[in-house]
């Protein structure tokens, strides 16, 4: 229902579910806040968002007010509320007075100048007062909050908005607000860190510069950073950040919303693997000599791989695309391995299991549509690693109370509780066949959804698991009809990845081509001297010393795994320094954009391709960006729709009796997860070393029983 | 009102005896499941009668039985200043220090407490015996001013006479709780007044 109120001499008609503020700023009118925010609970402890309600004894905190509380007046005509008279004016600038008057006014050391809630709202909704210095301002003891956040804890306003992110969406109550009163003070249990993988945060959360960055401690103002809008390949989430940087480093990186894949949330990865892209680069590409790996000219670099190349079969070669490459250098990858004649193509450096129609390896729900699921069933999957964010919006589902979880090998704590299956598969084959309670479950759910793992995908049953689930998905109703949730559609058929290239370089069909080799078969052709020739774009998740005596080229950022093996280095643009397409898992396209330059001679990946192919003699048609993106279009038409997701098209039978191959599926042996360290999955996160520190104190045994 | 944090020195392990155990699951058992943790205060202070005061392993073993985290038992315990988190006395002094009591005089009594026990408040008197503070409106105030030893309250009192009570209580007596000076409850200081013959 709405009524009618009259905000600021404006009538408009607010829902009863809003707030007063909501409502307020429905009507265009501007309300400070600190406490408040829209994805965490109301507290209603700051009072600066106070309005006058004509009538009422005293000003109202409109955050915490109801419309459907507001009555109209005596007389009949709509409640009136001001946010803009001098009595509101005066109550703000009296509660402004009260927050400041313990505020230490650091402002020029905080590193929250510049971006400070209190001192944006200080200016604009404060009171020129000398006084606030007459007497002792209360002194707050620093809290350790683990490796990320520096807490000043001085300068803390109590808004609590950090508790209530740790509880409600963090899902880790590690934080919490001890004493009462003016002696209130935000810490975490016993000066634990603050053991959540979305940590960081907070530190965007906090009002004012009480929590900031650690690791961007005393490093840039705001004002003297180039704002960059890409998207975080940390994960295959896709989470779409904003990269600051000052001259040819990035210093920081923060989340941007979208409702549709982040909300306004990032992990601590994506936010803190930026050291990284200054350490262990390589910034001129090498060849091996005797033995020795030495800096060399592109040219003679170059000539090096024709070499070799010219001097091999093409059966005899293969080419394997790393988890961070974006589309463009997929594509030319692709485009010249084919025109060499060569079939060993690989994308999946785990050895996952998927391919086929597209849906057999996204997220078909959306990651949005996991706000409509009423059953979840998770077969090896650990979001909360995996997809930190993703895990983020499963909790919020929970939270509203309709949401039923199972789960096979689910050992880590999710933040949410999982009826747990088994460690091994053995009760998947009753849920097919509807003999297991969950079975009825998922039947009798509106939209029931499965989340399969990559770590199960990658098991060398991992087709016939998916067989297996795409049977069980469709008995229990998974697939619905065709359009979004909005349009009464549903599909509950997912795959969750962590490589953010994988999704595109399957698109791009980077799979093994006729008679071609998969990566088991690559490694095992290499070991026996059967493959010659390996070109690595960014792939090091693997055991290079499978490698044998293969010609390995290694076109990458980091001196990881692979270009320690290498006999040819071609260094290449990071994510931040390219433009590029990445497709996340749910199939959505998104831009990455140039924020710097690669370092030294790097240069952009699908360059060194086309570059290379010259030398090669099989020149690849195209010369720019546009007319490499035109060929990804031609080939791959749904690239061209930027930012949206797959649109599910309904149940073809030819589409979800084709996912995996029918098999027997190994039911004794047990489940893990495809992530051992959530802090160190790719060269960037490992060459990081905020992130090292993290490894090391949350893979800590001490840390983990003192957090259980 | 002083930080209140945990003490620095803290036992190694807490327990509820099987008495208290059966009060604690009595009062868990009055609260519909899921909301367990609405016993939170009542465990912590039957923790307190059984040791005194409320100590670290008291806040996890509590935390563990209501399956709460840790840091939202320490916000109770900090949060009411009736939770000691340092180790008192045998006998707790709690001496109102409210206005009605201050005007009749609770500055003497501090002093008496500070002279017997120790100068500082929350500070364990060198024989073990007695600690005392000060704590806020009794809800005594017509018998003002008056204290507050373990769960008896002693009213009407000045400095002599609470120098003398402390002493009682160190012999190991246990003195009359109520008006020190003689008054009969709260009835006038110098007897009744009006109604001094009974009817019936």
């Amino acid at each position: 229902m709405a009524r009618k109120l009259i905000i600021d001499g404006k009538e408009i008609e607010a829902e009863d579910n809003l707030t007063l503020l909501q409502a307020c700023e429905q009507a265009g009118a501007e309300i400070p806040r600190f406490c408040y925010h829209e994805r965490l609970s109301v507290a209603g402890n700051c009072r600066m968002c106070l309005v006058e309600w004509v009538g009422a004894p005293k000003p109202q905190a409109s955050c915490a007010l109801q419309v459907k509380d507001i009555f109209p007046n005596k007389d009949g005509t709509p409640a009136k509320i001001n946010t803009k008279s001098p009595y509101v004016k005066k109550a703000r600038e009296g509660v402004m007075e009260f927050l400041l008057i313990n505020h230490p006014l650091d402002c020029p050391i905080c590193d929250q100048g510049g971006e400070c809630d209190l001192q944006d709202q200080a200016m604009a909704y404060g009171r020129a007062a000398f006084y606030r210095f007459d007497e002792n301002k209360r002194a707050v003891e620093d809290k350790y909050m683990g490796p990320l956040i520096k807490t000043i804890m001085t300068r803390c306003i109590q808004c609590t908005r950090c508790v209530r992110f740790a509880t409600e969406v963090a899902g880790v109550p590690d934080l919490g607000a001890t004493g009462r009163g003016e002696d209130m003070e935000i810490t975490t249990y016993l000066e634990k860190a603050f053991s959540s993988e979305l940590s960081g945060n907070i530190v965007d959360l906090c009002p004012v510069g009480a929590l900031t960055s650690k690791p961007y401690a005393f490093n840039a103002r705001p004002w003297e950073l180039r704002k960059t809008e890409s998207v975080d390949v940390m994960d295959a989430q896709g989470c779409n950040i904003r990269v600051d940087a000052r001259g040819p480093e990035v210093l920081r990186v923060l989340p941007r919303v979208n409702e549709d894949v982040n909300e306004e949330w990032i992990s601590d990865k994506a936010r803190h693997a930026c050291d990284g892209l200054r350490t262990q680069r390589l910034d001129k590409p090498y060849l091996r000599k005797n033995g020795k790996l030495e800096p060399v000219s592109w040219a003679e670099a170059f000539a090096a791989i024709a070499a070799k190349a010219k001097a091999t079969r093409p059966q005899a070669m293969a080419a394997i695309v790393g988890d961070l490459a974006a589309a463009e250098e997929i594509k030319a990858l692709k485009d010249l391995m084919t025109s060499l004649g060569v079939a060993n193509l690989e994308c999946r450096q785990d050895g996952a299991k998927l391919g086929g129609p597209r849906p057999s390896y996204l997220f078909n729900s959306g990651i949005a549509g996991v706000d409509a699921a009423d059953a979840l069933l998770l077969i090896g999957a650990n979001p909360r690693w995996e997809a930190p964010v993703l895990n983020a919006r499963i909790r919020k589902t929970w939270l509203g109370g309709a949401l039923k979880i199972a789960g096979f090998g689910v050992t880590r704590d999710q933040t949410y509780p999982v009826e747990n299956l088994g460690n091994d598969l053995s009760a998947l084959s009753k849920i097919a066949d509807g003999s297991h309670a969950f079975a009825q479950v998922l039947k009798d759910a509106k939209r029931p959804m499965v989340i399969v793992g990559p770590g199960v995908v990658a098991r060398p049953d991992g087709a016939a698991i998916l067989n297996l689930v795409a049977k069980i998905a469709g008995d229990t109703g998974m697939i619905g009809p065709a359009g979004s949730v909005a349009e009464g559609g549903w599909i509950g058929f997912n795959v969750l990845h962590t490589a953010a290239s994988r999704v595109a370089a399957l698109d791009l069909g980077f799979v093994p081509g006729q008679g071609g080799r998969d990566m088991a078969g690559i490694l095992d052709g290499a070991s026996k001297g059967e493959i010659e020739f390996v070109y690595l774009l960014g792939a090091d998740e693997f055991d290079t010393a499978k490698l044998g005596k293969a010609v390995v080229v290694y076109q990458g950022t980091h001196g990881d795994a692979g270009a320690h093996r290498a006999d040819v280095i071609l260094p290449a643009a990071a994510y931040t320094e390219k433009e590029g397409l990445y497709a996340n898992f749910e199939g959505r396209m998104q831009r990455a954009r140039r924020a710097t330059f690669p370092p030294g001679e790097a240069k952009e990946d699908w360059a060194i391709l086309r570059a290379l192919s010259d030398v090669l003699g099989q020149r690849l048609p195209y010369d720019d960006l546009t007319s490499l993106r035109a060929a990804i279009v031609r080939q791959v038409p749904h690239f061209a729709q930027e930012g949206l997701a797959a649109a599910h098209k309904g149940a073809d039978p030819a589409v979800w009796n084709a996912i995996g191959l029918s098999g027997q599926v190994d039911t004794s042996c047990p489940l893990a997860s495809s992530i051992k360290d959530f802090y160190m999955t790719n060269p960037i996160a490992r060459a990081s070393k905020t992130l090292a520190e993290c490894s090391r104190i949350f893979s800590d045994p001490a840390h983990k029983m003192a957090a259980e | 009102m002083s930080l209140r944090r945990l003490h620095p020195e803290q036992p190694a392990s807490f327990a509820f005896n099987a008495e208290n155990k059966a009060c604690c699951d009595q009062w868990i058992a009055k609260y519909p499941a899921g909301r367990q943790a609405s016993a939170v205060i009542a465990l912590l202070w039957i923790g307190q009668e059984q040791e005194g005061w409320v100590t670290k392993a008291m806040i996890e073993q509590v935390g563990r039985m209501l399956d709460m985290p840790y840091i939202r038992v320490l916000e109770v315990a900090t949060f009411y200043t009736m939770f000691n988190l340092a180790p008192v006395g045998k006998h707790l002094v709690q001496v109102c220090t409210t206005t009605p009591c201050w005007l009749r005089g609770s500055d003497d009594i501090v002093a008496a407490c500070k002279k017997q026990i120790a100068p500082t408040p929350r500070t364990v008197s060198a024989d073990g015996k007695f600690s005392w503070m000060e704590v806020e409106c009794l809800g005594a105030c017509v018998n003002a001013p008056m204290l507050q030893i373990g769960k008896d309250f002693y009213e009407d009192l000045d400095g002599p006479m609470t120098e003398k009570l402390l002493e009682a209580f160190r012999r190991g007596e246990t003195p009359k709780p109520g008006p020190q000076n003689g008054r009969h409850s709260s009835e006038p200081a110098g007897g009744a007044t009006t109604l001094k013959e009974r009817t019936s």
